[in-house]
């Protein structure tokens, strides 16, 4: 970061006396410019503490955070064929898939766990904006349809964090189809009457919010995070308009009524703890007769 | 007027020639019918050479032509007392996004389809065949209309994508095309989507979900325009013609990724050079693809459905 070594480090020296400061000791909020202490910015869970600006987070991370004590367990996602298109731009897809399996450590941009959430059987998927933009291609579609499968086994909620830029352009009309395969996924927690809780996080944009990330039972977003279907620069190439104060922001949808909530990361867990609680009451509250059965043909009822 | 493509223009040539010709040899003229003969004949060679290698970009251009066929041409041909339905119910009717009820040769079928619309006057009222959320609300109703009723739905796709506007994404643009897809995924009744022009991403898929989805021998179905894929991943839009190539969008690499059921074969020098025959074709493949469907129960269309889409992208493309 040339702006710590520029200018920072000195006062920082000055502060700290004379001793060599490792650089990751510190990171600046990109929202207030100030300066805030790596142990103390983790344990706020890259929310700062000076703004409460909520700093984007990888998948690991949030698996972490959601879990009790950041212990779970992983699951294999599915094997899908690699590069259908054989696509290149200046790079071969399957070099940029490399580079992102190297830069995060995952697979692709979908992570599956499962574990406990404050006692709560649950799963969680959490996308990796990082891993080519957090992009929804077969992998991460297959991925959610495994997440769902296993949650209808377990009986359990399934959580999604969503955080992406949209399709995977180089997966083409493949990457296009993830966006009802992922419907499905949905649709197998609602025949299951499981709870399907979305936390949108910055950013989540394209064909992922215009297939399951609008589709939850519960939407909760993050503060500040961006989140729509067109981008910004398309709309305003469009409409030809400035666009809004806070457009496409998590505000911006609470108010217009596409989110339920805005919970900061964290009361997060409690939140999602709570909604477990609310929508999965414990076994011997449940009057001991099963819930109806959903009508052969909803639509003809 | 007709309306000539860049690579078209040979033939254009010597189309133009021809007439001319024509007009010379027409009574008190000359003789010249062999000439004009041996001049359609090449004229034809051409167009047929043209088209038999088309590239992915050039097939772009087929696919937005102006004259081609709109999805209201083929409800006007296919559909027989065809009454329009409007609205979301909601907020307003959008015009994008055109359907009703309908028969199809003699059967009761729910119909709908993205208009572009055919002149400036049309094309405005449509939106240029971009819909905003009460379209893709005003599809859902329709999709369970046609569930309530047991009809049949027929689709046709032809727009560049969903509005990217202000006023769509605050009355939740992203929801309304994912409940439009769930709509279809799951509708109890036969669906049979045809790619009849641009199928423009999630603004296709949303009317597209279908248990059987055809393709125009020259349409195209892409996760985002060769334009905006070139201005992404080439920083350059007029890279356009090398994203074509890479997105794989034609019904040829569709088919071949298995991610569509039919081509239905154009006539010579595409739909927007004869549309008569193209509409029929049309007629004639969704007729054929929606006979074996009527005869399945309800829960055996959505369980096929969904089968063909979970089978998508799993399977290994040779
Ligand atoms: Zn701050």
């Amino acid at each position: 970061m040339s702006w710590l070594t520029e200018y920072v480090r000195p006062r920082i020296r000055t502060l700290l006396g004379q001793r060599e400061v490792p650089e990751n000791l510190w990171s600046q909020c990109p929202a207030c410019q100030q300066m805030i202490f790596a142990k103390e910015l983790e344990k706020n869970l890259k929310v700062c503490p000076h703004c409460a600006h909520h700093m984007r987070a990888t998948a690991i991370e949030r698996l972490g955070w959601t879990f009790d004590d950041g212990a779970y367990t992983r699951i294999e996602l599915p094997k899908v064929p690699v590069d259908p298109l054989a696509f290149r731009d200046s790079k071969r897809y399957v070099d940029r898939l490399r580079e992102a399996r190297t830069k995060t450590g995952m697979e692709d941009a979908l992570i599956v766990a499962h574990g406990t959430i404050d006692g709560h059987r649950a799963v969680v998927g959490a996308m990796e904006f990082d891993f080519i933009g957090g992009s929804m291609g077969a992998a991460v579609g297959e991925g959610l349809v495994a997440a769902a499968r296993l949650a209808v086994l377990q009986e359990a909620p399934l959580i999604l964090y969503t955080a992406s830029a949209g399709a995977r352009m180089q997966e083409g009309a493949v990457s296009l189809m993830q966006m009802p395969r992922s419907v499905i996924a949905t649709m197998l927690l609602k025949e299951a009457r499981l709870p399907l809780l979305i936390v949108l996080t910055d950013p989540t944009t394209g064909g992922v919010t215009a297939s399951f990330a609008m589709l939850g039972d519960i939407h909760i977003a993050e503060p500040g995070a961006l989140i729509g279907f067109a981008g910004a620069r398309v709309i305003e190439q469009t409409v030809r308009e400035t666009l809004p104060e806070g457009f496409q922001r998590a505000e911006y949808l609470h108010e217009h009524g596409i989110v339920d909530m805005i919970v900061a990361r964290t009361d997060m867990r409690d939140m999602l703890s709570r909604l477990m609680a609310l929508l999965r009451p414990p076994a011997e509250a449940i009057t001991g007769e099963p819930a109806p059965a959903e009508p052969e043909d909803a639509a003809a009822a | 007027m007709r309306h000539f493509l860049d690579f078209e223009k040979p033939i254009a040539e010597l189309e133009g020639k021809i007439e001319e010709l024509r007009r010379m040899s027409e009574p008190g003229g000359i003789n010249i019918t062999d000439e004009i003969g041996k001049l359609t004949e090449k004229a034809d060679k051409q167009l047929r050479a043209t088209y038999a290698r088309l590239t992915p970009w050039q097939k772009t251009l087929v696919a937005r032509h102006p004259d081609r066929p709109k999805a209201l041409d083929y409800i006007r041909h296919l559909i027989t007392d065809y009454t329009p339905l409007a609205g979301d119910r909601a907020f307003a009717e959008d015009a994008a996004i055109v359907g009703g009820l309908g028969r199809f040769r003699g059967r009761s079928v729910v119909v709908l389809g993205t208009e572009k619309g055919a002149d400036t006057e049309t094309r405005i009222r449509h939106n240029f065949g971009s819909a905003k959320p009460e379209g893709y609300r005003k599809a859902r109703r329709l999709i369970e209309l046609a569930g309530q009723f047991r009809l049949p739905l027929l689709t046709f796709v032809d727009t560049s994508g969903a509005f990217p506007g202000i006023d769509a994404e605050a009355r939740g643009q992203a929801e309304a095309i994912a409940r439009s897809i769930e709509a279809c995924l799951s509708a109890p009744v036969p669906i049979v989507a045809t790619i009849i022009g641009e199928g423009g991403s999630g603004g296709a898929i949303a009317l597209a979900t279908g248990n059987r989805v055809l393709m125009l021998e020259h349409a195209i179905y892409s996760v985002i325009s060769p334009e905006g894929c070139a201005s992404i991943l080439w920083r350059d839009s007029a890279q356009a013609a090398l994203a074509a190539e890479a997105l794989k969008l034609t019904a040829a690499d569709l088919k071949h990724l298995r991610l569509v059921d039919e081509i239905i074969a154009e006539p010579l020098g595409g739909a927007h050079r004869d549309p008569g025959p193209a509409v029929h074709a049309v007629g004639t493949a969704v007729e054929n693809q929606l006979l074996p469907l009527l005869g399945l129960e309800p829960e055996a269309l959505r369980v096929q459905r969904r089968d063909k889409f979970l089978a998508m992208g799993r399977e290994g493309v040779a």
